[in-house]
């Protein structure tokens, strides 16, 4: 039995003219302290079905979302607000792309991290003493005194950590992680996700990381779901994917991904033509 | 908080708008012992009387003594080597300090009655225009804070939360907006104002009129509030708290209110001014505070009397030197917190 499996779900937007189905029908599970990547281009549909396994989407009439998202043998879909934010934080956390505007200018990061055990834990009696732990297991150096440190006072991967601190403060059963390493450089994108698999094991925690970069979905997820325009067009275990993607867009965002060394006088880029005519020749 | 005081303070301009709204605030406050008469103690053989000069004489303070010479204009003769002797602390009329304490001392009283102290002249019922100057500067001065509290309140509630939850609550609640803002705000204070006169004492006065300019006030800090929090509903820190599991109450308190801080300081400080000013054009109106009562607006529209300008007798335009004063201070205090909130508006 999984820890979270998606039917069939369909996230619609109601325009003012017309509707913009966003995801179209997928279905994906997740099993205890495994990690799934979802893998897409921009527009592709995997941003707005992270938000939607904790329905963060707008309200309908704006946006319908139908199917089924299960959680421990309830739909969340079926939450009433209450129970909607038991589950927000508590069983099911978020980082997300940005860290600089994730986090909320006006207060030290420590008072929002000790919001979230507030919130979650009430039982927690030293909130400060737990703040302060959060900060070392994410690596930030010197956390009694970088508690009381405003955002804007903190490197965007220091940021990342508090974020991630927050986010793991209360324990949660998954971790939605939606680009996290996307507005960071390349060396710190590293350190992030190190840092990630790292936590992930001592925590025993499920991961669903959101990403298009192929790149760092090797050697950190056990799973891969490949989506484009709304649909999953191919799933598979991480290293299978890789060495033999079915899909011509697998393929093609593969492809993108720059090699240092590689003969290569222009970066590839997707031809959605091109793979229109591949699937239509494949049905 | 803390740090923003001292920014202003270190700031040439804050310390000058500082000092003198605390000086304000300090007349206001005991306008009873600075008072130098009652204030509504006529003297109709003392009409119009230049402000008395206040001297040292015989080793202590004392005032000249004055001499009737035309009822009709009227004008007045210092009488030479004649004195009234003056002092400091001295009892005089009853009155109650901050309004609960009951004392009779006064900073300056005169020792005998024949003596005329009017440090800024009398009006046209022989009343001492400072004295009236410092118990009107009660209204302008408190006006202006219960107004804007009630308009932010008012402003903070229907925009912060229409800007927010969006959708129908933001529609309707933004046409009501509109709706008053449609209205010529002259004319709705003078539609409501006679429509809620003759229910009320003067003293009740005070209070309607602060409402009925926070009333019409609201609608455009409602608006600038909305747009605010539409705009920080959108940044991810508030999806971040969400995604955390925060009520909406709790956001917006967390998170909405204190990104609006800055602004509402600013406005609030800025926008005291026009409570004054509104007041005082009430009052000149004759739609404000009533006699025998005093504020500012009263005061001057008792100087547009063709006969004051004719015969120079310019005391009776101090009110108008204090709201002068009064609102520079408030605005220099904005200019100056808003450079120190949001550096990014920098006026230099």
């Amino acid at each position: 039995m999984p820890l979270l499996s998606v039917e069939n779900l369909r996230i619609a937007f109601h325009g003012r003219e017309r509707v913009t189905e966003a995801v179209k029908g997928i279905s994906f599970s997740l099993e205890a302290g495994r990690t799934l990547a979802i893998v897409g281009e921009s527009g592709s549909g995997k941003s707005v079905t992270a938000l939607s396994l904790t329905r963060l989407l707008p309200e309908p009439p704006t946006c319908q979302v139908t199917g089924a998202i299960r959680y421990r043998d309830r739909n969340i879909l079926d939450l009433d607000r209450r129970g909607l934010q038991a589950l927000r934080g508590k069983e099911i956390a978020y980082i997300f792309q940005e860290p600089s505007s994730s986090l909320n200018p006006v207060f030290t990061v420590g008072n929002q991290i000790a919001e979230a055990v507030r919130l979650h834990l009430p039982e927690v009696k030293d909130v400060q003493g737990r703040v302060v732990e959060a900060l070392r297991q994410v690596g930030i150096a010197d956390p009694e005194r970088r508690h009381s440190a405003y955002p804007h006072e903190l490197s965007g991967g220091m940021q990342q950590r508090v974020m991630i601190a927050m986010a793991l403060a209360c324990r949660p059963r998954i971790l939605v992680a939606d680009e996290p390493t996307t507005a960071l450089d390349v060396t710190i994108q590293k350190q992030i996700i190190d840092l990630l698999r790292e936590l992930r094991g001592s925590a025993g925690m499920s991961v669903i990381l959101i990403t298009h970069n192929f790149g760092i979905v090797q050697g950190f997820a056990d799973e891969v779901a490949v989506m484009y325009r709304g649909q999953i067009v191919e799933t598979g275990p991480t290293d299978e994917v890789l060495r033999r993607p079915r899909h011509p867009y697998t393929r093609a965002l593969i492809g993108c991904i720059p090699r240092l060394g590689a003969r290569q006088h222009r970066l590839s880029t997707i031809d959605h033509a091109a793979i229109a005519r591949e699937m239509a020749a494949q049905e | 908080m803390k740090s923003i005081f001292r920014e202003v303070l270190r700031r040439r301009l804050g310390q000058i708008s500082l000092f003198t709204r605390l000086a304000l605030y300090l007349t206001a406050l005991f306008a009873g012992f600075l008072a130098t008469q009652p204030v509504n103690q006529q003297n109709l053989d003392a009409t119009f009387h230049p402000p008395t000069r206040v001297t040292w004489h015989d080793g202590g303070l004392a005032v000249r003594a004055y001499r009737l010479v035309d009822r009709s204009g009227p004008h007045y003769e210092v009488i030479p080597g004649e004195f009234h002797r003056v002092r400091l602390f001295a009892p005089g009329f009853d009155y109650k300090l901050l309004g609960l304490v009951p004392m009779k001392r006064h900073l300056l009283q005169a020792e005998s009655p024949e003596a005329r102290l009017y440090l800024l002249g009398s009006d046209s019922t022989g009343r001492c225009v400072f004295s009236r100057l410092v118990y009107g500067s009660r209204v302008s001065l408190t006006i202006g804070l219960i107004g804007i509290t009630i308009t932010l309140f008012l402003g903070l509630l229907v925009g912060g939360l229409s800007g927010y939850f969006g959708g129908r609550i933001d529609f309707f609640a933004m046409r009501g907006v509109e709706f008053l803002m449609a209205i010529p705000s002259l004319y709705l204070l003078l539609a409501l104002r006679s429509v809620l006169a003759p229910r009320f004492s003067s003293d009740q006065m005070f209070i309607v009129i602060v409402i009925i300019l926070s009333l019409i006030g609201w609608a455009g800090a409602a608006r600038v509030l909305r747009g605010m929090s539409l705009s920080l509903r959108r940044r991810q820190f508030v999806l971040a708290a969400e995604s955390m599991g925060q009520s909406p109450l709790r956001i917006l308190r967390l998170h909405i209110l204190p990104n609006l801080a800055s602004y509402l300081l600013v406005a609030a400080t800025l926008s005291i001014p026009g409570y004054i000013l509104g007041e005082a054009a009430l009052s000149f109106l004759g739609l404000g505070i009533a006699e025998p009562a005093s504020s500012w607006g009263l005061m001057l529209s008792q100087a547009q009397n063709i006969k004051i300008f004719m015969l120079n007798f310019w005391w009776l335009l101090t009110p108008g030197a204090a709201i002068f004063v009064t609102v520079i201070a408030f605005n220099l205090l904005g200019d100056v917190l808003r450079d120190v909130v949001d550096p990014r508006m920098k006026t230099q």
